[in-house]
């Protein structure tokens, strides 16, 4: 049986956009409607599963890249006004030619801008994640249960390894928010030391790694079959690069 | 881009960039391609720092998001007119269907969804995708839309009607038949 609440109502009230007053009307209704509180749990459960499965598609890291790049400013053109129309439309016309070039070649501009910008997050979220409870979605030294967590909440194939023989024991995982998505974060430990790695895909081409420093804390940052990998510790980066080294094979 | 002064390529990066990620996710949706999405998307950026002056405060977010839109729809409507036109895509549903492939990950969740999704007419979906995965308001949907805020409910209803019987009728069945 249709209920007349069902259309006009029911999707205000389950997205919380009825006013108060709106809001106490339908919960009235509900009390004695089983076909909208049915309906509110099919609503529930679809929005659950498409939270669930992840469908937010963050852009690519180099449309981030270029759109910073191209707000750099450059040096003033020195096209002057000529006096006649095609003049003056053959050097629009070349002018946007270099736009559209420029747009396109995705210049090399802002790159170390970008890197130090995500390095910042990374090391926040680092330091975030030292806190109590914050370090390990799971926490195991077992690859497969590792591995198993990831299974189901990424949007991609995430190797989990443990390189205990190597001095590196894996502590677990979790999963973590950088630039607005989400990524997988593997922890290793060093020692006393900590390592956060942090994995999400990228369309980047390969770059020779890039490592760096901030508030006491090194980075190293890389990329390998598709994958942009950025390991994160106070140990020193020599320790750093050996477990970049172990994870990149 | 840089016809903007010093104090607007701030304000445009402070405002505007921090929502790249949801410029790209509405084009991706409504284009379902990533390499469309990627171009489209540029466009739209390229477009919202063109006009950049003419935005004065508000929502950073819906404004970009209408942007992003109607470069969307302009491109859709040069080079797949007809994606426009159909009222629920069966072309596409029976197109996307069952290869070996599809079969092999028909039983995966994410996969199952967004087949649905994209099997919605473009104005259905983006309405689903702005709420469901952009988190917006009834308000900012309306602005991003241009339909009016009354009808976002009712249009919200029949998306999430239409995502629903998309689900129930899913390639997991479709491809047990075919097998």
């Amino acid at each position: 049986m249709k209920c007349d609440f069902a259309d006009s109502l029911l999707q205000g009230y389950f997205d919380g956009e009825l006013t108060a007053a709106g809001a106490a009307e339908f919960e009235r209704h509900l009390q004695h409607c089983v076909h909208c509180t049915v309906e509110l749990v099919d609503l529930d459960l679809l929005s659950g599963r498409l939270q669930l499965a992840q469908l937010y598609e963050a852009a690519p890291a180099w449309l981030r890249k270029k759109i910073r790049a191209d707000l750099r400013p450059v040096a003033p053109t020195t096209a002057k006004p000529q006096p006649l129309l095609w003049h003056w439309l053959a050097a629009a016309a070349a002018l946007l030619v270099l736009a559209i070039a420029g747009w396109r070649m995705s210049p090399v501009l802002g790159t170390d801008d970008y890197q130090v910008e995500l390095a910042e997050e990374i090391v926040d979220a680092h330091v975030h994640s030292l806190q109590p409870g914050q370090l390990t979605g799971i926490s195991s030294n077992d690859e497969q249960t590792v591995n198993g967590w990831f299974k189901g909440k990424l949007t991609f194939a995430l190797p989990a390894r443990d390189f205990a023989n190597d001095g590196f024991a894996l502590q677990g995982g979790r999963l973590d928010v950088v630039e607005g998505r989400t990524v997988a974060v593997l922890v290793y430990a060093r020692h006393e030391h900590l390592i956060n790695v942090f994995i999400w895909p990228t369309s980047e081409p390969e770059e020779s790694a890039r490592v760096g420093e901030r508030l006491g804390y090194q980075w190293v940052a890389w990329q390998k079959g598709k994958m942009e990998f950025c390991a994160v510790s106070d140990a020193a980066s020599a320790e750093l690069e050996q477990l970049h080294r172990l994870i990149a094979g | 881009m840089n016809d903007l002064d010093a104090e607007d390529r701030l304000r445009f990066e402070q405002l505007v960039v921090p929502h790249v990620d949801a410029a790209f996710n509405l084009a991706r949706w409504l284009l379902r391609r990533r390499e469309d999405a990627e171009e489209v998307a540029q466009e739209a950026l390229l477009r919202a720092c063109r006009f950049f002056r003419g935005f004065h405060g508000g929502d950073a977010r819906a404004w970009l998001l209408q942007i992003v839109r109607n470069t969307c729809y302009s491109w859709l409507e040069k080079n797949r007119p007809r994606e426009l036109m159909v009222e629920f895509n069966e072309e596409l549903h029976l197109q996307t269907c069952p290869t070996p492939e599809t079969i092999a990950i028909a039983g995966d969740d994410r996969e199952r969804l967004t087949r649905a999704l994209e099997m919605l007419p473009p104005r259905f979906r983006e309405i689903l995708v702005l709420r469901e995965l952009e988190g917006c308001s009834y308000k900012e949907i309306a602005a991003i839309t241009s339909i009016p805020i009354g009808t976002v409910m009712s249009s919200l209803s029949r998306a999430r009607r239409q995502l629903y019987s998309a689900l129930v009728n899913s390639p997991r069945k479709e491809a047990v038949r075919e097998m």
